[in-house]
């Protein structure tokens, strides 16, 4: 009896023996059985607090609504301008004297020409017509004893050409005739409006990731300060036998839940912000004469929004676990 | 089932609760360690459950060398080993069930399994009314032997018990380690740390003695004490 037993005897001693946990077994089934109650279990305790949990997914929620929101207003502007890429056209404002039957022999001259695939023209009595029904000033027109506006001829570029300097020499040309005042590039503004949406899609990146980054911090500390509020619970678990799995999934799911809560709440907030839009864009739209309605966030973009705030969540429990966990020790 | 070769444990700040410590508790053994408050009651205790290491010497628990247990192997050891403590240790927000049931949903045992296990240890501590209870409601009797039920639902091959009668009068004192024979009588080896004198004296169990962390060496069961 001086020799230390070999491990085996207590698995021989049948019923009351040491080896009994083992027929709790490894098993699938019983594995995600543990991870279903846990996710369960986190909901519960979640919604039993319901204050101190909205506290924290509105914050989560406002943090990830911001981004989206301007993620949402950017691609209805890219959307919106979007038309207009292909658009490579000269606008030629014509003088004056220039009669309507030599502009319209203009455009037929023009028409010849290889680089130019069509010609709008619009005349000194169209140009007041459209003014009149779109800018809001029709009754200020009519005090006028004679129309203000040039002829117009909207030259439209074949999307063969594309090249700058290729263009810069066709408006060159167009500038030379002695019919026309004006000849300008309708394509410039819209590059410098690209470069800025560039800039702003830049910005959002950069505002998305120190909001993401806020919402780990604002996760680890409420996952910290609820590790905290459990540490006998957790003495207690580790006393009996858990293992850090064991204790470390129910906090990474509830950072799990904060995210997927926060992501569902900034969903509802971008959309409820696009409906309060809604109104005011349909009237500017009109304005310009476009059909233009703004669009809400997609399935793929929603479901981004939703994954991405829970793995946010998962993220900042997962560092505040790591950090924590460890520290509490039965003693 | 528990081997004690040589063991000290010195805590920071250079206190010796355990010094030279050698014994020996065979399997189905039920012995009480005994010594006045500081002994190293508790210290012998923690060093089984793995809740402390020995600064020297050589814990052997079932077969098995604890210090070649790493830090992921210890959960998995003290599954098989029930601890009793005196302050209980019972989560207060949770029902008498939830505390029972929770060994076993660590252990990951399957959730047709569980009601049973849980009903019969409350059943073997007569506690099956109170499932419904929390700890608070309870007296201390009762929390002491929901903290039983909760040690044994694993069906663990050892119990460790720290001062479990510390704040119970003695009738309750008497129940609880009745229970404890009834688990040692169907093959559970139980180790009791205790200094109730009375009580380890009507017990006729085995006595290991210690003194500032010193073993005294031991009484054999069967004879009386007082």
């Amino acid at each position: 009896m001086s020799r230390p037993r070999p491990r085996r005897e207590a698995a021989e001693t049948p019923a009351r023996s040491g080896a009994s946990s083992a027929s709790a077994g490894f098993s699938l089934g019983n594995y995600l059985t543990l991870h279903a109650q846990a996710l369960i279990a986190t909901l519960g305790q979640l919604t039993r607090r319901p204050f101190a949990t909205l506290m924290t997914v509105a914050v989560i929620g406002i943090a990830l609504a911001l981004p989206a929101g301007l993620y949402v207003l950017l691609s209805n502007a890219q959307r919106m301008i979007g038309g207009w890429e292909g658009a490579n056209q000269i606008s030629l404002f014509l003088k004056s004297e220039i009669s309507a039957a030599r502009a319209q022999q203009l455009a037929g001259q023009l028409r010849q020409q290889p680089t130019i695939a069509a010609i709008d023209y619009i005349s000194r009595d169209d140009a007041l017509e459209e003014f009149r029904r779109l800018s809001g000033f029709g009754e200020a027109l009519g005090a006028l004893t004679e129309n203000p506006l040039p002829a117009v001829l909207v030259v439209h570029l074949k999307r063969e050409v594309s090249e700058p300097a290729r263009i810069e020499q066709l408006l060159a040309e167009l500038r030379q005739r002695p019919e026309v005042d004006i000849a300008q590039l309708d394509m410039q503004w819209v590059k410098r409006l690209y470069a800025l949406m560039a800039m702003v899609e830049r910005a959002v990146i950069v505002l998305a990731s120190l909001l993401g980054v806020a919402v780990l911090l604002v996760v680890g500390n409420t996952i910290r300060l609820a590790i905290h509020g459990r540490r006998d619970e957790i003495v207690i678990s580790k006393l009996i036998g858990a293992t850090d799995a064991f204790i470390r999934r129910p906090f990474l799911y509830s950072g799990a839940w904060y995210g997927l809560g926060g992501g569902l709440l900034a969903l509802l907030l971008v959309e409820f912000s696009l409906v309060v839009l809604e109104q005011p864009v349909h009237n500017l739209a009109l304005l310009y004469n476009s059909g233009f309605a703004l669009r809400g966030l997609d399935a793929a973009t929603s479901a981004l929004l939703l994954g991405g705030g829970a793995l946010l969540g998962l993220l900042g429990s997962w560092l505040a676990v790591g950090r924590h966990l460890r520290d509490i020790e039965p003693t | 089932m528990i081997r004690f070769t040589n063991v000290s444990k010195r805590y920071e700040g250079g206190y010796e609760a355990l010094s030279d410590v050698s014994f020996h508790l065979l399997p189905g053994e039920l012995a009480f360690v005994t010594g006045h408050s500081g002994a190293g009651k508790s210290t012998l205790l923690k060093l089984i459950a793995l809740i402390e290491r020995p600064t020297n010497g050589q814990v052997v628990v079932n077969g098995q060398n604890l210090a070649k247990l790493g830090r992921g192997a210890i959960p998995f050891h003290r599954r098989n080993i029930g601890v009793i403590f005196q302050d209980h240790r019972l989560l207060f927000e949770r029902t008498v069930y939830d505390n029972v049931a929770l060994p076993l949903i660590i252990a990951g045992f399957s959730p047709v399994e569980i009601p049973k296990r849980v009903r019969a240890a409350l059943d073997k501590v007569g506690l099956l009314s109170k499932e419904r209870a929390y700890p608070i409601t309870l007296s201390g009797g009762e929390q002491q032997r929901v903290g039983i039920a909760r040690a044994v639902v694993n069906r663990p091959a050892l119990l460790l018990a720290d001062e479990p009668t510390g704040n119970l009068d003695p009738e309750m004192s008497w129940e609880v380690m009745k229970i404890f024979r009834e688990f040692n009588e169907v093959g559970v080896t139980v180790l009791i740390a205790s200094h109730n004198v009375d009580l380890i004296g009507r017990m006729q169990s085995r006595v290991l003695r210690l003194d500032h962390g010193r073993y005294l060496g031991d009484t054999p069961a069967a004879r009386r004490m007082v």
